[in-house]
């Protein structure tokens, strides 16, 4: 079983939020690895959806490029919607 | 409905099977083959053990003697317990486990669906709940007949043998004796022999993708629900008991 292949699993925990990485497992095959992330991770009432995908399908940001790659907006503080009131009744921007 | 005895039996039956079977599956903890089935498997033993809580609770308040479903559960001697023999069977290899498993889930999931539309409403709740648990118990065991049967040589006489080693215990799920005439006369039970076509029926479907053999025998081992049971059931009721045994209303 140590050949199984890694998943990463996200979970939605309620209607209208976006699914959030909560970890890891390992399983054979997709069916699989979602009724182990349903039991691994969804004991405690914690969702209303599950994605799981192969950790070997996700390409990611190298640790080496952090500068290149993030440096640049450090120093762009106008980006940040914080120059202008927000009305009351916009919500959750 | 004090002192009704046909109905104290008939949910000691019920509530039995689930907790003799989730003592069996909680003995995986710590165990499993790996971690994320050894959790799985474990959420499967507490499920059956709230049911096993609803149905002996009941119990003990339809006997009306002032036992609760602790005393039930950790005061009764083996005689007393009224469970299919099937549920008490050693796990073995996860195959084994797995087989018990599948044979089990599959009548649990029809007799509940029987049991929902019982005139007595208690009963009818406790299986209504119980039956969506369930539902995800017979997924995850039929799946895992399936892989086994149509994995590698090895899983593949594994699992057949441990299927053909059961299959004894398998026939007593279907029998009706008179207590369960009784309760399907009364309108509260369910009928039992009614479900082996049904129950073959998905045996048979997931045999046949699993490409192993139903076992043909005929001959089948029965007592467990009238208190005659294997002498692994002694076993098992030693571990599950012995705190309370030794230290009589432990309680932390």
């Amino acid at each position: 079983m140590s050949d199984w292949p890694l998943w990463e699993v996200f979970i939605r925990s309620q209607h209208g939020l976006a699914h959030k990485h909560v970890g890891s497992l390992h399983a054979p095959d997709a069916e699989m690895a979602m009724k182990n992330a349903r039991d691994v991770y969804t004991r405690r009432n914690e969702g209303v959806s599950i994605w799981v995908v192969r950790s070997s399908d996700i390409t990611a940001s190298s640790p080496g490029e952090k500068e290149p790659l993030f440096e640049p907006a450090n120093s762009k503080v106008y980006r940040h919607p914080t120059f202008y009131e927000l009305p009351e009744e916009v919500k959750n921007l | 409905m004090h002192g009704d005895k046909a109905l104290f039996e008939y949910l000691l039956r019920l509530g039995d099977n689930c907790l003799i079977l989730s003592q069996r599956l909680s003995e995986w903890c710590g165990h499993g083959p790996v971690v994320e089935e050894d959790i799985a498997v474990t959420n499967v033993a507490l499920d059956l053990l709230g049911q096993a809580r609803f149905w002996l609770s009941y119990a003990g308040e339809i006997e009306g003697r002032g036992r609760d479903e602790d005393q039930l559960a950790f005061l009764r001697e083996a005689g007393e317990f009224r469970n299919a023999l099937l549920v008490e069977q050693p796990n073995g290899h996860y195959g084994d486990t797995m087989a018990r498993q599948f044979y089990f889930d599959a009548w649990h999931h029809l007799a509940l669906q029987k049991l929902r539309d019982s005139k007595d409403p208690r009963i009818a709740e406790i299986a209504g709940k119980a039956l969506k648990e369930v539902t995800y118990h017979l997924e995850r065991s039929t799946d895992w007949i399936i892989r086994l049967g149509d994995g590698t040589e090895e899983s593949h006489l594994r699992i057949q043998s441990a299927l053909d080693d059961l299959w004894v215990y398998t026939g007593e799920l279907f029998e009706m004796d008179t207590l369960d005439e009784e309760m399907l006369e009364r309108g509260i039970g369910a009928d039992f022999a009614a479900l082996r076509r049904p129950w073959l029926q998905h045996v048979e479907k997931t045999f046949s993708e699993a490409t192993v053999n139903v076992p043909r025998g005929e001959w089948m081992q029965r007592g467990g629900k009238r208190g005659l049971h294997t002498e692994k059931l002694g076993y098992l009721l030693a571990e599950m008991q012995f705190l309370q045994r030794a230290y009589p209303g432990a309680q932390w």
